[in-house]
């Protein structure tokens, strides 16, 4: 198994080729998509994703209206900001509505893989809760 | 310098437009007032002399017709037996001279053949022969006549009144000399100034009275001073001659004369008046010089005025032009700033792409090298510093594009009111530690009940962070004192960011605020640091200023505009 599912979005498709062949060989399952439009597309043809890496800047959709937008479709999709820019505001936005870190461009490999996985534990973690809480539910009602 | 020829210009532009503008209303009032002053002036002197000619003219021609008059009524009253002998005519000449104050010089009975058949006076005239005199010959035409002054046979000054009459049917001329000292004084009374004199010439050109001092007589002379009319005896038997004035040289003098001319003995003498122009005006002359020291001296008043002036508004121009070039000079800095900021930015967006994606490739080699054939490899270590050396390379890129950035980028530029001490102590603090390190003691002297100002917090703050930094850099190697102070200066507040570090050199003291300028050691730094505050404090509304001495320190000032209110309060405290 993977140690996480990662959908890699950036419109600079040399780097999403350099981090997805680098997070492949950390056991990473890397998907790629080129613009928030794509992302958008991807999430839905595959929601497996667990981790979502989104570049801020990016052209047509951008990337804290990606974020928005993945929150609202997919809330359990955790979202890591990379940003090109010293723009610490637009990540301090981007966790304010939900996305789980932020990464500055170029970012050092060990640090992204920490925060895979935790996003990616913490993905886990919440679906193992709803599932349980699913489960106590399905018990509680039994023991109706 | 060409600056100097243009501010010499523009103030003799100005002293020329000051001393155009005022004199000539002052040349223009001056010039047409003395000249309606002068011709007013001179056409009441000229009417003046022309009554004093007049009525003196009346007087003379009374008197002389008075005389002939006289003689005329003598003669028409008088018996042939009274006036036919000596004895008669002195009894006659004693009345006369009785009643008329000794005008009457002598007495004498003249035949109409010329020959004096009576006579009474103080000479010896008794049978003198006038059959050829052009006394004789003209009364024997015109009944009476009055002749001309001659010496006679006396060597006196005198003239003639002769009178015909016919005593028995025979016609006598009955003749008196009048005494010309009498006569002489009419006219020499006549006296104007210093240089005004009378004098009467018959038109032939010979005087008549002896004037008060030499007068050149000729001819040609008497022509050009009379009128016309005068001239050429027109109104000999035609009504009163009104005098004439005419303005001329002196042929004795030389000087400007006036001359007033008037007819007497219905034209056949002349009553001239002169008077040097020169005296005539004096008045005129005296108010003309007058104004004319008030013309100069108003002249120098405007002329010191305008130099006065024109040093002052162009020490005002100077100075505005200086301060013109100040504010050009920071906005062309400030421009310069602003568009270097975006191109930096824009440079350091699209560098930091490619620059992320070297690094990474450079990750995965380094991913590669992992594996253990290529582990194996000879050289795989010098492989594998290759690849760390460029993972650091490029991590310093990462730091220059990301400052590159941040010195355009807009952190939070909004603006709060901030409390400039609490955001220094906080600063301070967050800087404490690394001081520590450097060995460098923080101190703040911080102004009480300083107002807040409207400014952009997390903008302060970096630039504080900044200047903090910049100081413990400065004092790295021996440590020492870095003291914030702030104080509120008039509409200002300022706060000084100083350190007893090295100092910086005068040379580099006007580059500091440069972008990408640095005296630290490559990779240290990147330069941009003050330039961002630079930027920061600029569009603030604010100052920053740097004074330093080698080997004493450092300070940095900044101003910050109060807020309007705060500045009003402040004034009307």
């Amino acid at each position: 198994m993977s140690v996480a599912t990662v959908l890699l979005v950036d419109d600079e498709k040399a780097f999403v080729e350099a981090m997805t062949r680098r997070l492949t060989k950390r056991d990473v399952d890397v998907r790629a998509a080129f613009s928030g439009q794509e992302c958008l597309d991807a999430l839905a043809a595959a929601p497996d994703v667990e981790v979502v890496v989104l570049d801020v800047k990016m052209p047509g959709i951008d990337g804290v209206d990606t974020l928005k937008r993945i929150k609202a479709e997919y809330p359990l999709v955790e979202v890591i900001m990379l940003t090109g820019h010293a723009t610490v505001e637009t990540a301090i936005d981007g966790m304010k509505l939900g996305a789980f870190d932020y990464l500055m461009k170029p970012s050092d490999m060990d640090v992204l893989m920490e925060k895979i996985d935790a996003a990616a534990t913490k993905k886990r973690q919440h679906e193992e809760k709803i599932i349980e809480a699913r489960a106590q539910s399905i018990a509680l009602r039994r023991g109706d | 310098m060409t600056d100097k020829s243009y501010y010499s210009g523009l103030r003799r532009s100005m002293i020329g437009t000051i001393v155009v503008v005022s004199l000539t209303p002052l040349l223009i009032l001056a010039a047409l007032g003395g000249y309606q002053f002068h011709s007013a002036y001179k056409q009441k002197v000229l009417a003046h002399m022309e009554q004093l000619v007049l009525g003196h003219k009346q007087s003379i021609d009374a008197f002389l017709f008075g005389k002939l008059a006289e003689i005329r009524v003598l003669a028409d009253v008088t018996d042939f037996e009274k006036v036919r002998d000596d004895d008669g005519l002195s009894r006659l000449l004693l009345s006369m001279q009785e009643r008329y104050g000794g005008v009457f010089v002598d007495l004498g009975l003249v035949n109409a053949q010329g020959t004096q058949v009576a006579y009474s006076g103080p000479f010896r005239l008794g049978r003198a022969d006038y059959g050829h005199a052009l006394w004789f010959q003209e009364t024997m035409q015109r009944e009476f006549y009055i002749s001309d002054v001659f010496l006679g046979l006396r060597g006196l000054p005198h003239f003639i009144v002769a009178v015909k009459h016919s005593w028995g049917g025979q016609e006598y001329i009955l003749r008196s000399t009048i005494d010309f000292v009498a006569f002489n004084r009419l006219v020499e009374n006549i006296r104007i100034g210093e240089t005004g004199l009378a004098y009467i010439v018959s038109r032939g050109g010979e005087f008549q009275t002896k004037p008060r001092r030499q007068v050149a007589m000729s001819q040609s002379f008497l022509n050009e001073v009379l009128s016309p009319e005068q001239n050429m005896g027109q109104s000999r038997f035609g009504g009163p001659v009104p005098a004439h004035v005419h303005l001329g040289q002196d042929p004795a003098t030389g000087e400007d004369s006036v001359f007033v001319t008037a007819g007497l003995k219905n034209g056949d003498w002349i009553l001239v008046f002169q008077q040097t122009q020169e005296d005539a005006f004096l008045l005129f002359l005296r108010a003309r010089n007058f104004a004319l020291v008030g013309v100069l001296l108003s002249t120098l008043a405007i002329g010191f005025m305008a130099i006065v002036l024109s040093k002052r508004i162009l020490n005002t121009v100077v100075e505005t032009d200086r301060q013109k070039d100040m504010m050009n000079e920071q906005v062309i800095e400030a421009g310069k700033l602003a568009s270097l900021g975006e191109l930096a930015a824009g440079i350091a967006h699209e560098i930091n792409n490619p620059v992320a994606i070297m690094v990474e490739e450079a990750g995965w080699i380094q991913d590669l090298m992992e594996e253990e054939d290529l582990r194996a490899m000879e050289n795989s270590q010098e492989v594998l510093r290759a690849l760390g050396q460029i993972r650091t390379q490029g991590g310093r890129c990462k730091e220059i594009t990301h400052k590159l950035l941040s010195f355009a980028r807009k952190i939070d530029p909004t603006m709060k009111t901030v409390h400039i001490n609490e955001l220094i102590e906080e600063m301070a603090a967050l800087s404490e530690q690394r001081a520590r390190f450097a060995n460098v003691h923080i101190v703040t002297e911080l102004a009480e009940a300083l107002p807040p100002i409207e400014a952009s917090p997390s903008e302060l703050q970096q630039v504080f962070l900044n200047l903090i930094n910049n100081a413990i850099d400065a004092m790295d190697h021996e440590g020492g004192q870095l003291k914030v102070t702030t104080r509120r200066e008039e509409n200002q507040v300022v706060i000084s960011v100083s350190d007893t570090g090295q100092g910086i050199p005068k040379a580099n003291l006007q580059k500091i605020f440069d972008p990408f300028f640095t005296t630290k050691a490559v990779g240290k730094g990147t330069g941009l640091g003050l330039s961002i505050c630079y930027g920061i404090i600029q569009k603030m509304g604010g100052e920053i200023s740097v004074s330093s001495v080698l080997d004493v320190g450092t300070t940095f000032h900044i101003r910050l505009p109060l807020r309007k209110g705060e500045a009003d309060d402040e004034g009307r405290a």
